[in-house]
């Protein structure tokens, strides 16, 4: 394996563990604040057709991305709606939003687009295109460090490097804002949050919010910009992976940045290699594509040490009369 | 919030969450350009219209009884099992290798240890992410999820490297040997003299699925471990604090709950296709979770429930026959039904309540 390829991987790496990022710091947001959200899947799904969809009608990937994160909330929004105002099961409500959204993307694509499903191949003006970042041509002479950057960093679509951006800004919402430490509060304790005269559910509503945002950019970058359509069950159970890499990253943006990439590698390789032919044994092509899977359940089994959630995750807030 | 009289509790809230989910879903059809009293009418006489209907509907309503039985005896305590998909799907395994490789006398004899088979199996595959959620708690959502996928990649590799005959093209195992035909429900109906369609899939696991009900009622509600069980659902430091060990009730539930699952493929596997091919679950392990949440997780709201999904399911298919609404709309009524009587059971609770409970308060 020559550097070039190793370069390839990581290139596709961090294409691949993009969406991931998205949904894991959508789950950050939210769980932080105290709503396990188990339906990052299904917002992913429903951001990816609405995003492929609208991109395809009106030809501009940017109204995509807003229809996108625009199905993505009203999801959002029956969650919040189910799990805050009603008190209901968390995890019940997620199960709930990934089953409607993989009924209704392929009942609305097909009474749409006729597609068995899916929606048309996008082209131009209705894919996110690449950028280069400056100077990349110039510094590709550099030995080792000018490809690392001319052909793994640059090159991506605007989202890979909103998805970047949006790992320190997470962590200065969340570490040095007010709204941050009360959002945290309100996911450790909501007693205490409730007492100082701070809305509960006007937190926590605005935490599902932000996360259905984030899932939005995340199914927008799946059918836009990683692929050029929508396809019937595109998210493969990315959603599910990005809260294993949450639990693994234990809450932390910087380190869910670092998991998410695990995965994003993981799932490069398989790509690559359909069968690996490790000298000895050569792993079949069934098993590369499970071992993100196999992965998560190990990390989540024992490599993660003690990960501690937000202590209020999943209870609904009672407010004592 | 005022509590329901236990009439209202058990059949009302789950009846108006159906409504309001049927209500939405046909508004969706409606929204797609179709006529949903149409599709509704087709639906019914589709699955309920004729003895063929029925066939299939209690075909499909035996795979959710054991699947919604599943995600019950789970809820009982407190634990999602999210993976009836997978342990099904290791279920049908179980009945291939039994069925396959081992000659049978008699269908009863094959049936009796293909149920022990697949129920293995479906224990095994559940066995995995109890034992990690009791010792080292991992989440068993997202674990029984990944066994999902890990079980799809695995029927894969064993059905096209393993079991596939030698030139066949389709990744399925060779059709059981004759013996383990199980008798359908046409046959044993025709032989006692009533009319019953021929060649539709309903056959004798649908006793089998009865007998499930039972047992899991008996096990739920009649043993020492099903109050242990309940126990650790209601509280579990309540629970700990009372002796009993968690490692345990969370290990042996979901194994059980595994097995039920895996029991599934008596069903679809041994009874209906007669070999074991990709995808044979077909989503069920999910619609389990439907089922067990409308019947509130008692054996016979989960028939009722059970059977309501069959004639859901095959209305289903006879709608993505003769008419351009895909099947999918199962999948999101199913959706609907989940949020409804599930997620917003309090909004649905409290819209019952302020209908049957408001005479009271103006007496008051």
């Amino acid at each position: 394996m020559d550097y070039l390829t190793v370069l390839q991987i990581l290139d596709s790496a961090l294409r691949l563990a993009t969406p991931l990022l998205f949904a894991c710091l959508a789950g950050l947001f939210s769980e932080r604040a105290g709503i396990f959200d188990i339906g990052l899947e299904g917002k992913m799904l429903m951001a990816a057709f609405f995003s492929a969809a609208t991109a395809y009608s009106t030809g501009s990937v940017w109204l995509g991305m807003l229809a996108g994160i625009a199905s993505s909330l009203v999801l959002s929004g029956i969650h919040g709606l189910a799990s805050i105002t009603f008190r209901g099961n968390q995890l019940i409500s997620g199960v709930a939003i990934n089953f409607l959204a993989s009924g209704l993307t392929v009942l609305i694509g097909l009474s749409w687009f006729k597609l068995g499903g899916q929606t048309p191949a996008l082209r131009g003006g209705a894919r996110f295109q690449s950028i280069d970042l400056p100077l990349a041509d110039t510094l590709s002479g550099i030995p080792v460090l000018g490809p690392l950057y001319s052909e793994v960093l640059s090159g991506h679509t605007f989202l890979v490097y909103v998805a970047l951006l949006c790992v320190p800004l997470t962590w200065y919402i969340l570490f040095r804002t007010r709204f941050g430490l009360r959002l945290r509060a309100v996911g450790e304790n909501p007693a205490a949050v409730d007492t100082a005269g701070i809305s509960v559910v006007g937190l926590r509503y605005a935490a599902v919010a932000i996360c259905g945002v984030l899932c939005g950019l995340a199914g927008a970058y799946l059918a836009t910009g990683l692929g050029a359509s929508f396809v019937k069950e595109m998210t493969a159970g990315r959603g599910y992976i990005a809260l294993a890499a949450l639990i693994f990253a234990k809450w932390r943006p910087w380190y869910a940045l670092y998991a998410t990439f695990l995965f994003g590698l993981l799932e490069a390789i398989s790509n690559r290699y359909p069968s690996l032919d490790l000298g000895f044994i050569t792993l079949p092509s069934q098993f590369m594509q499970a071992l993100p899977y196999i992965l998560t359940v190990v990390i989540l089994a024992g490599i993660v040490g003690k990960a501690t959630p937000p202590r209020a995750g999943g209870e609904p807030y009672v407010k004592e009369r | 919030m005022e509590q329901l009289p236990k009439w209202a509790d058990l059949v009302v809230v789950p009846l108006v969450g159906l409504i309001l989910a049927f209500v939405l879903s046909m508004l969706m059809v409606l929204a797609t350009g179709h006529d949903p009293m149409e599709a509704l009418s087709l639906m019914v006489s589709g699955a309920l219209g004729s003895s063929y209907g029925w066939g299939y509907t209690l075909y499909y309503a035996t795979n959710f009884i054991f699947t919604g039985l599943a995600v019950a005896v789970a809820f009982h305590a407190s634990l999602f099992n999210i993976g009836g998909e997978g342990q099904a799907a290791l279920g049908g395994l179980g009945v291939a290798l039994v069925s396959l490789f081992i000659p049978w006398p008699h269908w009863s004899i094959a049936l009796l240890a293909a149920s022990v088979s697949a129920g293995l199996f479906g224990a095994f595959w559940a066995f995995i992410p109890a034992y990690l959620q009791a010792k080292r708690g991992s989440h068993i959502v997202i674990t029984t999820i990944m066994f999902n996928f890990i079980a799809a990649s695995l029927l894969n590799y064993v059905l096209v490297n393993q079991l596939r005959p030698k030139g066949a093209m389709d990744p399925a195992t060779a059709k059981f040997p004759a013996p383990t035909h199980l008798p359908s429900l046409g046959e044993i109906l025709n032989g006692v003299g009533i009319p019953f369609a021929k060649g539709t899939p309903a056959n004798v696991t649908l006793l089998v699925a009865l007998l499930a009900c039972v047992f899991v009622y008996i096990l739920i509600w009649r043993t020492r471990f099903g109050y242990q069980l309940r126990a650790f659902g209601k509280s579990q430091p309540a629970a700990v604090y009372a002796g009993i060990n968690p490692v345990k009730i969370t290990v042996i539930t979901m194994m059980i709950s595994g097995a039920l699952a895996g029991l599934m493929a008596i069903n679809n596997v041994m009874g209906e296709a007669e070999r074991l091919i990709l995808g044979s679950v077909e989503g069920a392990g999910f619609i389990g979770i439907a089922v067990a949440l409308m019947g509130r997780s008692h054996p016979i709201g989960i028939l009722f429930s059970a059977l309501l999904f069959g004639a859901l399911y095959q209305g289903g298919a006879e709608l993505g026959l003769w008419t351009s609404i895909p099947r999918e709309l199962v999948i999101v009524i199913q959706a609907l039904v989940i949020l409804f009587t599930g997620a917003l059971d309090n909004m649905v609770r409290s819209l019952v309540a302020k209908v049957l409970i408001r005479p009271k308060r103006v007496e008051a």
